[in-house]
């Protein structure tokens, strides 16, 4: 009786090994053509943008032409959210649904509904960083899920970062700032009282904390046993050099 | 009676912190922290964390030493939990808060709103009705944190007083600001839906207030045994049959009143906050119930009869 029992756990634990392994294959499978297909999309964008640029010999009228497509691979990589969930790749989902959410968050809610920024520089600037980054962090896990990571796609993604996020930051707030006049003449996606849901919101204040909260947060505790500033200042440091590490984590 | 030798480590670096000799073997975990803090004036015993394990669950302070499974020779990992602050400290600041900010946007004092309505109360009695039920849910809070609460734990973390005090000060000054504006729209549905509104308030009022006096009525002063709380005499804690946390489910009940009477979308979206986070705890302690008594009933809910 015991030992029928017992054949039995063992025969389940094997078909739940292979419901395992199986998972992982369709899981791999369906990782590396969703990395190969993002990695196309970007490098369809990146060669868009420099054909315009080419021919036109201006940037004026470069996001207009790319939007769709822009609009398109961004708004797929809601994806990876998914992927985080269900566990096929192990990053925090709060963490990626944090950065999708805020390159959305430009994509459709600053640079596609504020016509008048589309021809700002700093659009350009975050887009050029936006395509060298996922072009290198696609094909990265593009060929990690294939087991053959060519050293110079390595290094791009280790170090490319510590220049291409402070120039990615510097062109959103940018453009963000850029918009902040038309948002307020315009007084587009606020609501006003009276009403009868006794709310309000004012984009324009919005899109201001948004700015702010680019700003790497750093806990406003009162630092009671530190009495020096020295500690303090090097207490700064750290925090920073934390958040540098939890975006390399990120990307990682 | 043989002595015993107490040796507390830290938990981290495992370095020798301390080494008490001739401890009473009745002595209670409290004592020792007590003897930790006269050498150590910066760890006060609510500071401190001892466990038998550098990863383990800490000590009660009321676990004697001979009780513990220790030789004559007890060896405690030591942890820092940081500073400390009382609960009834946070809770008061706590409600002081909301308290203190809702009059000031009902008085309309100045700099929030235009200056010609500073100190002119609403023209609306449903606005007077809703800072009525505010300021008294408030009181009644801090009322029932000074004469009925009898916290189980002693402190928190300080930090807790300002993550706590932000969320309430927050959403208090929020929700004032759009019940108290002069453009404020009252209900659409008029009094009836003001007058529904307000029972469901002072029922779930009441009914909170009776939980709190039943769960304080549970075990006698000083007394840590944990007991289940049953149904009395009171018609208002007769859904402890279906529920572990009705003090929760009340709560959520005040809330949602509050946000019909005032039909007004901060109310709502605080209350939808607060459910969540309530659930979380009632969650919580319903395991902790079920983990305790064998015998607990199961018909109970964490917070809501029959669905969460």
């Amino acid at each position: 009786m015991a030992s029928g029992e017992e054949d039995g756990a063992v025969e389940e634990k094997e078909t739940n090994n292979k419901k395992k392994r199986t998972k992982s294959a369709i899981a791999i499978a369906w990782l590396t053509v969703y990395n190969i297909a993002m990695t196309a999309g970007w490098l369809v964008l990146a060669v868009a943008m420099i054909r315009f640029y080419l021919q036109k010999g201006t940037h004026r009228g470069l996001y207009r032409s790319i939007a769709r497509t822009l609009k398109f691979f961004q708004t797929f990589a809601l994806l990876e959210v998914g992927h985080c969930a269900i566990g096929i790749v192990r990053t925090s989902v709060i963490v990626t649904g944090v950065q999708v959410c805020s390159r959305i968050f430009m994509v459709w809610f600053i640079a596609s509904s504020i016509r008048q920024v589309q021809n700002q520089e700093s659009v350009i600037l975050f887009l050029v960083v936006w395509t060298v980054t996922e072009i290198t962090r696609y094909s990265f896990y593009t060929f990690n899920l294939l087991n053959h990571l060519p050293y110079f796609i390595k290094w791009a993604r280790y170090n490319m970062f510590i220049v291409m996020y402070p120039l990615g930051v510097i062109g959103e707030l940018m453009t963000i700032y850029a918009a902040l006049p038309y948002v307020r003449r315009s007084g587009m996606y606020s609501l006003r009282l009276p009403n009868t849901y006794n709310v309000s919101f004012d984009y324009y204040y919005f899109l201001i904390i948004v700015m702010l909260s680019y700003i790497p947060r750093k806990k406003f505790t009162p630092i009671v046993h530190h009495k020096t500033t020295l500690f303090a200042v090097s207490k700064i440091i750290s925090e920073i050099n934390v958040h540098m590490c939890k975006l390399y984590i990120y990307i990682l | 009676m043989r002595q015993c030798e107490v040796e507390i480590l830290d938990a981290k670096t495992k370095e020798k912190l301390l080494l008490l000799d001739k401890v009473e073997p009745i002595a209670t975990i409290l004592d020792i922290k007590s003897m930790f803090h006269k050498s150590n004036q910066r760890w006060y015993p609510a500071r401190q964390s001892l466990c038998l394990d550098p990863k383990g669950k800490p000590l009660k302070d009321e676990d004697v030493l001979q009780m513990l499974p220790v030789g004559t020779t007890a060896t405690f990992y030591f942890r820092d939990l940081g500073a400390q602050i009382s609960w009834g400290t946070v809770f008061l600041s706590e409600c002081i808060g909301p308290l203190v900010i809702y009059l000031m946007f009902y008085f309309r004092v100045p700099f929030i709103y235009a200056p010609k309505y500073d100190f002119k109360t609403s023209k609306h009695w449903v606005v007077h009705l809703a800072c009525l039920c505010h300021s008294f849910h408030y009181v009644k809070r801090i009322l029932e944190t000074l004469f009925v609460h009898r916290f189980s734990h002693g402190t928190m973390p300080l930090r807790n007083i300002f993550k706590n005090c932000s969320y309430y000060w927050f959403f208090a000054a929020w929700m004032a600001y759009y019940i108290n504006h002069p453009l404020y729209t009252p209900p659409y549905y008029g009094e009836q839906q003001v007058k529904t509104a307000l029972g469901i308030f002072l029922f779930c009022q009441l009914g909170s207030f009776s939980i709190h006096v039943t769960l304080r009525n549970l075990k006698p002063p000083g007394s840590k045994i944990k007991k289940i709380p049953y149904p009395t005499k009171n018609p208002f804690t007769w859904i402890f049959a279906l529920v572990s946390c009705p003090n929760y489910t009340y709560e959520v009940g005040t809330w949602m009143g509050f946000t019909v009477m005032t039909q007004c979308v901060p109310v709502a979206f605080f209350t939808v906050i607060g459910f969540i986070q309530m659930t979380v705890w009632a969650k919580g302690k319903h395991r902790s119930y079920l983990k305790e008594f064998k015998e607990y009933p199961t018909l109970r809910s964490p917070i809501l009869p029959f669905i969460l």
